[in-house]
């Protein structure tokens, strides 16, 4: 078999260069068993910097959604009060975050499957080297060195491949989490910046300043139109129009105009 | 016949299915050569799937080596290679 065999002899070499290494076989057992509680606590931790990173994401998600909700609003409010260059302005912003979103999404995915394969492979390690634990002091109790050699084989060349192959995954784990982090702190840095606006509602962005002066604008002309009323005496269309009501509402307008001027003439 | 896929475990597969993974792993050995990582990908994802579905888990606590290993599904091409050549890939 091609490439199934040859990364299998590797793995196996280098078991094999372990054991060589040590001149009493037992002592390579001791050795061996303190690397493995090392790997498992690397191991724990790789998990936990996995998931811290997939937390910082989900806030991040959220932020960012809660975020594009609000630019949602902006936009149907700008358009409300006639404002399409605005509204277009708040879409703009919001599909620039909801691409962040999609994005950090497939981020979140990819280490949230990481967190799996590395938990499990903590839970097959951590069993792998309670085995190795009991069989270790076994082969020291029962044996002499020449006679624990190939024992200790047997039960070294399993370990060591899983203590390589666990170790690889870690250093990936590892990787994966170091250059998320450092697309999650310029997300950071971007909400930050005032960019994206803050989510602690706390500044107000460029929108939101032209839509309350829009909306207070709005509310003058309306009570005006209201005093205007007020003075003039009899009920004109005029003012309804100001009042803004939905542009669907000239459909169901005109039937209903029509009866009340029956009831004016009657 | 035990079969590791990196990352993921070991699987125990009859020797009888082994016949079916040979044809599989010559494509595998050539995408490598060929240096076409889509065309390595499709390979791999290949003979894992074939791996998978034959075979069972190793239970957790057994401490046994590997007849043959496979590279995690997501492994660029390049570092399939320098696995192979030996590169240190493979911390001891």
């Amino acid at each position: 078999m091609g490439i199934l065999q040859r990364m299998s002899m590797i793995f196996r070499s280098k078991a094999d260069r372990a054991l060589d290494r040590a001149e009493d076989p037992r002592e390579t057992l001791d050795y061996s068993y303190n690397k493995q509680r090392e790997l498992l606590v690397k191991v724990r931790r790789g998990v936990a910097d996995v998931a811290t990173s997939r937390k910082r994401i989900e806030v991040q998600m959220s932020q960012l959604s809660g975020q594009s909700g609000k630019l949602q609003e902006q936009a149907q409010k700008a358009l409300s009060l006639g404002r399409e260059d605005l509204a277009r302005e708040a879409l703009t912003r919001r599909s620039g975050l909801e691409s962040q979103v999609t994005d950090l999404q497939t981020q979140h995915a990819a280490l949230q499957g990481e967190e799996e394969k590395l938990t499990l492979a903590a839970q097959r390690l951590q069993a792998k080297v309670e085995a190795f634990r009991t069989k270790k002091e076994t082969i020291k109790a029962s044996y002499t060195a020449a006679e624990a050699q190939t024992r200790i084989g047997e039960a070294f060349s399993g370990i060591s491949e899983e203590m390589s192959d666990v170790g690889m995954a870690v250093q990936r784990a590892e990787d994966k989490t170091a250059s998320m982090q450092a697309r999650a702190g310029a997300i950071d840095e971007l909400l930050a910046s005032g960019a994206l606006d803050d989510v602690t509602g706390t500044a107000r962005d460029d929108i939101t300043v032209e839509l309350d002066r829009l909306a207070s604008t709005n509310d003058v002309e309306l009570e005006l139109a209201r005093m205007k009323q007020e003075l003039t005496p009899g009920p004109t269309e005029a003012p309804r129009q100001i009042e803004g009501q939905a542009p669907a509402a000239d459909t169901v307008a005109e039937p209903q105009v029509a009866p009340r001027q029956e009831e004016g003439q009657s | 016949m035990i079969v590791r896929i990196m990352g993921e475990g070991q699987l125990e597969v009859d020797d009888t299915q082994l016949a079916e993974f040979s044809p599989l792993d010559d494509a595998l050995a050539a995408a490598v050569e060929s240096g076409d990582d889509d065309r390595f990908r499709s390979a791999l994802v290949a003979l894992l799937d074939a791996v998978r579905s034959a075979g069972s888990p190793v239970a957790d606590d057994a401490l046994v080596d590997s007849d043959l290993v496979l590279p995690y599904a997501e492994a660029h091409i390049d570092e399939v290679r320098a696995m192979l050549s030996g590169e240190g890939l493979i911390p001891g």
